[in-house]
């Protein structure tokens, strides 16, 4: 296969074809060729635009820039400027939509095709895992030797100056939490990683730590030093067996090479770490159902506050930090914040790891800069939808996560401007669906997951998630009725409101996305009593006597 | 690995799981788990043995039977009841859900005649729901035992189920 530095897609929906998108891809052909760039450029075409305003679009990668309207006059000028001499043809750029933000690309993607930009995921798959001197040949332990040489409270200002997210979801400022434990009172301290990844489709914490587990001791070791604790666990979910195996193996090596343990690289610094195993509980993922279960208890969530920042395990300060947050923090302070700033949207820095789903024909993990669209995730990651289907819509960051539907696919993936459009980025997952998709189907399995995951403490999660299950359980088989989806929604808004934590509280969220963008469908499913998407079964079970 | 329950020695498991993790309340769930582990899920007796030895009110570790129990039913890794010689998990999360999921769950349950948490007459199966296992690039999924099966089609099922006697 020849590789192609830029690519050009031109749309060729049936409105974009009716204004000469046609005419417009075969004299890209022409002057591609007039150029010499055939070899170089890829042409291709994508039939999804939504943007109406801008037809026909030319989109060319891997700057990802949209120009549109395109006459078959542009064609020349945008292949001359842009292709030939790298120069955006900045008057003939489709107008910003609300919300797009600014993106600003990876230096190190000009002039090849789009990839990733992988961070946090650099050694995964190129160094074997289970010896610590292939870590330690790429950077490995240098940013822990950078800190000791620093204060700890220079390495809790370098942190928040690289404006790190958490990644488990939330988004809270990383740096800002290593300061809360810090000034907390109390002379014991704990760091805690959670590595409890079980949000349905996410499987980048798995990835970071069987390729590279050395990443997350260095981490949390650093940790420790910059909030003063000298113990730390790795809370990793029961079903991860290699990554435990692998984890105790790392430890032991850093113990041998003096990385860990007691008097780190001689400076009289002492941490000690544990590998905790979960033993099967969605709500261990919750912090505070993690440190109950670390101390031998159900994983039920407790009341906060008091938080973990000052009231942890054991009762003690206790920082829980996510596998990929922590996975951040080494390479932010090998390079500096500065050098961290430069990736990502400016209001949320850095790269994130996606895992692809569904109906594309690629599945598996990414590591991309913050910001990027799911049309491009989609377009280039996924390698487009399969079967060549239509898009419908895509639910991220597993089951909490939030349902977005087609017209929002160009919507940048950050943090703000998710929160912006009223969705979720979530833990990362990335479920892509196609237009053979029922969405209350969909909405069904994931009740599902709620209402057996419950842990039972708080009566608005235990009965809530069991009702709210049950109910869309009788749309799929044409049973409900207009006034019971309006009583669901009254009954999500408690729970959201009342539940003690998380689960209970975003429980309902893909019912109320549903009902939001999939009115609809739903409405085919209450009223007229069909399934578009034929895959609901419609048939009312029989009624007791 | 096949589960066989008879002639295990229950104490001496107890005893080794003890051993390995200590007594302090984070040994707990790392000991439940190796018991079920080696015999094949958390017998009662198994949680008067754990209780008679990590109790110690001495040292201010104070543990019920109902504590112990208490976590034996609420973790989904640990079984309070015996299971069939094999334990067939079947991910039921969206992600295979929408990848054929929907399709493999129906043909599963009619092969094995089977729904979810039953085991057959003759103590080969118990077929289980459990939710994602992270490995949802090759779903839909299937774990029978510690073997993990992706890609899965209706078509393969019997293929995979006669490897388990």
């Amino acid at each position: 296969m020849k590789f192609k530095r830029s690519m050009v897609l031109v749309s060729n929906d049936p409105q974009s074809v009716r204004l000469g998108a046609n005419a417009v891809f075969s004299q890209f052909q022409k002057e591609l060729a007039a150029f010499e760039l055939t070899d170089e450029v890829a042409l291709s075409q994508f039939s999804e635009s939504e943007r109406s305003d801008a037809l026909p679009m030319v989109i060319i990668y891997p700057e990802a820039s949209a120009y549109g309207p395109v006459k078959e006059s542009d064609v020349h000028r945008i292949v001359e400027e842009h292709l030939y001499k790298g120069r955006i043809v900045q008057d003939l750029l489709a107008p910003v939509k609300e919300l797009s933000g600014q993106v600003r690309w990876l230096e190190g993607r000009k002039g090849t095709l789009p990839m990733e930009h992988r961070i946090i995921t650099r050694r995964v798959g190129r160094i074997d895992p289970e010896n610590i001197e292939e870590y330690i040949a790429e950077d490995g332990y240098q940013a822990l030797a950078k800190a000791l040489s620093m204060t700890p409270m220079q390495v809790i200002e370098e942190l928040e100056a690289s404006g790190l997210q958490g990644r488990g979801g939330a988004g809270f400022p990383a740096g800002r939490k290593w300061r809360f434990v810090a000034g907390a009172e109390g002379a014991k301290k704990y760091v805690v990683c959670n590595a409890d990844e079980s949000e349905p489709g996410t499987f980048k914490d798995r990835v970071i730590m069987e390729g590279d587990p050395h990443s997350i001791i260095e981490a949390m070791t650093i940790a420790a030093y910059a909030i003063g604790a000298e113990e730390g666990y790795i809370y990793v979910r029961g079903e991860y067996k290699l990554v435990q195996n692998r984890l105790l193996r790392a430890i032991e090596q850093a113990k041998e090479f003096g990385l860990l343990g007691q008097n780190i690289m001689e400076t009289g610094f002492n941490f000690t770490l544990h590998v905790h195993s979960g033993a099967g509980a969605y709500v261990c993922g919750e912090e505070t159902a993690l440190l109950e279960s670390i101390e031998g208890k159900r994983g039920e969530p407790r009341a906060r506050p008091p938080y973990p920042t000052t009231h942890g395990l054991w009762g003690k300060p206790t920082l829980v930090n996510n596998v990929e947050t922590l996975a951040n923090v080494p390479p932010i302070l090998l390079n500096g914040a500065q050098w961290y700033r430069s990736f990502g949207a400016p209001s949320s820095p850095g790269t994130k790891c996606y895992t692809i789903m569904g109906n594309v024909n690629f599945r598996g993990l990414i590591e991309v800069p913050m910001g990027i669209t799911l049309r491009e995730v989609i377009a280039i990651y996924g390698q487009g939808m399969k079967d060549g289907a239509t898009f419908k819509l895509a639910q991220t960051g597993g089951s909490s996560g939030s349902i977005i539907p087609a017209s929002l696919q160009d919507t940048p993936m950050d943090f703000e401007s998710f929160k912006k459009a009223g969705v979720s980025l979530g833990s990362g997952a990335l479920l892509i669906c196609d237009e053979r998709t029922c969405v209350v189907d969909l909405v069904y399995t994931l009740s599902k997951f709620f209402q057996f995951e419950s842990c039972g403490k708080c009566t608005p999660c235990r009965l809530g998630t069991q009702h709210l299950h049950e109910t869309i359980g009788r749309m799929t088989r044409a049973e409900a009725s207009p006034e019971e989806l309006q009583q669901i929604e009254e009954m999500v808004t408690e729970m959201e409101r009342v539940s003690n934590c998380g689960l209970g509280q975003t429980a309902g969220t893909p019912f109320r996305n549903m009902m939001k963008h999939f009115r609809e469908e739903v409405d085919a499913h209450v009223i007229e009593k069909i399934c578009p998407a034929g895959v609901c079964s419609m048939i009312p079970e029989p009624v007791l006597e | 690995m096949s589960r066989t329950t008879d002639a295990v020695d229950l104490t001496a498991i107890v005893t080794a799981a003890i051993e390995k993790h200590g007594r302090r309340p984070d040994a707990f769930i790392p000991i439940l788990l190796e018991i079920d582990e080696q015999y094949g899920y958390v017998p009662g007796e198994a949680i008067r043995l754990v209780r008679k030895s990590v109790n110690r009110p001495e040292e201010q570790v104070m543990v019920s039977e109902g504590q112990l129990y208490g976590l034996a039913s609420f973790y989904d890794m640990l079984a309070t009841e015996k299971t069939g010689r094999h334990v067939v998990r079947f991910c039921e999360s969206a992600p295979c859900h929408v990848q054929g999921g929907r399709e493999l769950w129906k043909a599963l349950q009619e092969t094995l005649n089977l729904k979810a948490g039953e085991t057959d007459t003759n103590s080969r199966f118990t077929l289980k729901t459990v939710s994602c296992l992270g490995v949802c690039g090759v779903g839909p999924v299937l774990l029978i035992d510690d073997d993990l099966y992706g890609n899965v089609t209706p078509e393969q099922l019997n293929d995979i189920l006669a490897r388990y006697e």
